[in-house]
């Protein structure tokens, strides 16, 4: 029984299955990929796990207990912490404050302003942003933004934290200081569900992967045996070059 | 949310203003609390229509609604309870209608929430007439009268109650949770800020102290009906008050409600005929030409960044 | 309960039904298309009502033969009001929402300003005229002749109006530009005139509604803004941009409000409320809405 469960997760918009009997088993600690064509229902599994919509089947479990209809916040306090797909930021609001407001609001258990000042400061560091942390959200480029995403959903003291596309739109440099980033804060005991289309970054950081196909679950496994599935290898990959890392 | 720079010599001349405000009467000819009572109930309404609709950016058109609960509190209670604690009654009553009222309406998007208000503001207004003339038997109410000065240093002192709360209020960390609520509500949730129960609990209190301010001013006004109470004016004024004023900086609200109020009330000393004329064209004219309104123009002519 | 009294509450309701859809339409036309709540769209009523009273009483026209030019007075009037005012407005505004708010507002100013007009130019006194008040017997039972032929000017308008939108070349584009702005454009509908042309369109409308409205009660320079309020929940009601929502709405409302005035008087417009919160609450995009 991992930290993350789903049994079959159905969500119905109307007449269409945007997901349907999906499930999965996150094991603490683990790096998971999840990957699809555009409307496969990536973000629409992320929506359903962090609160933002509510299951029409199946279930949800974090650290066994259900959570598939509590609200974001309840989610959030719970210790599951998520990014956008597009980044969704307070424009007004200065870089400092996005994570003191994550870090005072969204933990567990009460936080002190004093501490989460200090708390602020170290993810700051951790993300790379100490020098703009007077700037507000809406001046900086997309790169910082993203990490700056990334800060905030950290500050509230994840257990499990779910990145959607937050490779997107970034140069090789930046992809590079991502993939660090992901893998220093899976070293600190989260673990991380990552959806992508970057494939470089999904197979490189990825212990495993999880491919959906029109809401439903196509394959599942390690990078190597995804990259050399068939069926996924069809819907997905077009080639299967990556066979060969 | 810095307010370390100018803290100090923004303290001392509020001090200095409420000073002036509150010797008054010692050294001014006596109408002159009478009209600086005017400016003082719009200032509380303006400042408490922003402390709320500022940083969420919800269009709230409901403050004449709270602010007539308030002042028919004060019709009911005013005979048999002492002053104060009417007043009391009045913030608390408009505090617990607006959290049913929050806790209805809040969950709309920007342009529904704005027409429920304002139609909020009908309602009441009919269903209050509707009883009044079924049920009461009576078309307005006659209020206890108190004197124009306690009245003058009432309202003083809820102009600063109110100023005072909003200031504590930005700079604490609810003031970065409302702003974030009005920023990106959706992220704001994912942060554990329980958005429902912030919108509803500011939203009650904002209508708290117009509540507060209409137990006062009834007393003033003398004679109430439903006409008077919950006039559709009050629901505009205040948010183009703020607007003009700018809803950027905290003390746009109070710098715009001063002015024009006091721009109104010559306005209908001077030409009472055209008042309306005059008051509707001054309307569209800072909508249009002012959108930020005078902290924006100051932040401008500074060069600053933008305070929006 | 007499048949003559449920064919008086039939007759006034559809009237009433009449005069709200024709209001409704327009403020729809006006917000759903132009994107502007014009909170003054009340006085247009007001204006109207006036404007056949002034004909009747110094010209002796015929009210039912006013629409020639009352309809066209207004309908310049709201579109020089959109020209001017409210595409400015929009120019200047960032996005949307803050031009929806910006103009919502800037009609309230607008509201003020027609209001004292009248108010100056008029006075606040009641003003009526009688007009075909001799009993017409139909069916074995005695109507006032000026109520039918109110009855049947409304039913009439908005059967015209209705088959405008629906079947005409140019309802079709404002159907369309009232859905997708931008798509409308790309397929060549000249979107900016479409929107101010709709905007006078709904002034149009309102003054038509005032035309009925100054046959069957008295009127002054304050009877507008009862009516923007049964707009609203009317446009509320039948969604937003929607047309023809607004038009079974308004119906609809009618109806109710004319029999809740026959059980008791005050609690009409109360009703109307209550029956506005709940749509909100249950369904924002209203009954019939998209």
């Amino acid at each position: 029984m991992g930290i993350l469960e789903g049994e079959k997760v159905t969500k119905f918009f109307g007449g269409l299955a945007a997901v349907f009997d999906v499930d999965f088993d996150i094991d603490e600690g683990e790096i998971v990929g999840l990957i699809g064509p555009n409307g496969a229902g990536k973000t629409t599994l992320f929506n359903l796990i962090s609160g933002s919509l509510s299951t029409t089947g199946g279930e949800i479990r974090y650290q066994g207990k259900r959570i598939s209809n509590l609200k974001p916040h309840q989610i959030c306090r719970l210790g599951i912490a998520r990014t956008f797909q597009s980044v969704n930021l307070f424009g007004n609001i200065s870089v400092f404050d996005h994570v003191f407001l994550g870090s005072i609001c969204g933990t567990a258990s009460r936080t002190k302003a004093v501490d989460a000042r200090h708390k602020a400061a170290t993810i700051l560091e951790l993300v790379g942003l100490p020098a703009r942390k007077s700037e507000l959200a809406k001046n900086l480029p997309l790169g910082e933004q993203k990490r700056l995403e990334i800060g905030r959903a950290l500050a509230t003291e994840p257990r499990v934290l779910l990145l959607d596309e937050v490779m997107a739109g970034l140069t090789a440099t930046e992809l590079n200081s991502f993939t660090t980033l992901i893998r220093q804060i899976r070293s600190g005991g989260t673990t991380i569900l990552l959806v992508e289309h970057v494939m470089q970054a999904i197979m490189a950081i990825c212990d495993r992967i999880i491919v959906l196909h029109h809401g439903v679950k196509l394959a599942e496994g390690l990078p190597q045996e995804i990259a050399k599935n068939q069926k996924v290898i069809e819907v997905y990959l077009g080639t299967d070059a990556y066979a060969e890392r | 949310m810095d307010y370390g720079k100018g803290l100090w010599t923004k303290s001392f001349f509020s001090s200095l203003l409420v000073l002036f405000l509150a010797t008054l009467p010692f050294y001014m000819p006596p109408y002159t609390p009478l009209a600086v009572t005017s400016i003082l109930m719009y200032v509380v309404l303006t400042v408490s229509w922003a402390m709320f609709c500022g940083p969420t950016r919800y269009m709230s058109l409901a403050t004449a609604t709270f602010f007539g609960v308030g002042m028919y509190t004060s019709a009911v209670l005013g005979e048999r309870l002492p002053f104060p604690v009417v007043v009391l009654c009045g913030s608390l009553g408009s505090f617990f209608i607006g959290l049913l009222t929050g806790y209805i309406c809040l969950r709309l998007r920007g342009f529904y929430f704005a027409i429920f208000t304002f139609g909020l503001n009908e309602l009441v207004r009919n269903f209050v007439l509707w009883w009044e003339g079924r049920v009461a038997h009576t078309v307005g109410r006659w209020v206890v009268l108190v004197d124009s000065l306690t009245i003058y240093y009432y309202m003083l002192a809820i102009v600063v109650l109110t100023v005072l709360v909003t200031f504590f209020i930005n700079r604490s960390k609810y003031g970065l949770i409302l702003l974030s609520i009005g920023e990106a509500e959706e992220a704001a949730s994912h942060i554990g800020i329980n958005v429902t129960r912030y919108r509803i609990v500011f939203f009650a209190l904002s209508c708290f102290f117009m509540g507060m301010a209409g137990a006062v001013m009834a007393t003033k006004w003398a004679y109430i009906d439903p006409r008077i109470a919950f006039n559709p004016v009050l629901n505009f004024t205040p948010v183009l008050m703020a607007l003009f004023g700018g809803v950027g900086k905290m003390y746009g609200p109070i710098v715009g409600a001063g002015i024009l109020t006091l721009a109104s009330e010559i306005l209908l000393s001077r030409f009472p005929y055209y008042y309306m004329l005059l008051y509707g064209s001054l309307f569209i004219v800072i909508i249009s030409f002012l959108p930020d309104g005078l902290v924006g123009l100051t932040g401008r002519w500074r060069r600053n960044r933008g305070t929006r | 309960m007499s048949i003559k009294l449920i064919f008086d509450v039939a007759i006034t309701g559809l009237i009433m039904g009449g005069i709200y859809a024709l209001i409704a339409m327009g403020l729809n036309l006006q917000y759903g298309v132009a994107r502007v709540l014009n909170v003054s769209h009340g006085e247009f009523v007001m204006l109207g009502a006036f404007i056949t009273y002034f004909a009747h009483k110094i010209f002796g026209i015929n009210p039912l033969l006013s629409l020639v030019f009352c309809g066209p007075l207004l309908f310049i009037v709201g579109f020089f009001m959109y020209r001017t005012l409210f595409q400015y407005l929009r120019r200047t505004s960032g996005s949307l929402d803050v031009f929806e708010g910006r103009s919502m507002l800037a009609s309230f100013g607008a509201l003020y300003v027609i209001q004292n007009i009248a108010l100056m130019w008029w006075g606040p006194n009641v003003k009526a005229y009688s007009y075909l008040n001799y009993p017409v017997r139909f069916l074995g039972l005695t109507f006032e002749a000026n109520r039918l032929a109110a009855l049947l000017f409304t039913l009439v308008l908005i059967l015209v109006f209705y088959l405008f939108v629906v079947y005409s070349k140019a309802g079709k584009a404002i159907r369309a530009a009232a859905q997708n702005e931008k798509s409308a454009q790309l397929m060549g509908i000249n979107v900016p005139a479409v929107l101010g042309f709709c905007f006078g369109l709904g002034s149009l409308l309102a003054g038509l509604a005032g035309s009925v409205v100054s046959m069957m009660q008295e009127i002054t320079p304050l009877i507008g803004f009862p009516y923007l309020i049964i707009a609203m929940i009317v446009l509320v009601l039948g969604g937003a941009g929607n047309i023809l929502g607004s038009l079974l709405g308004g119906l609809i409302l009618g109806g109710v409000t004319t029999v809740v005035m026959y059980v008791e008087p005050g609690l009409s417009l109360v009703v109307s409320y209550v029956i506005f919160a709940l749509i909100l609450l249950i369904r924002p995009e209203g009954v019939l809405g998209r």
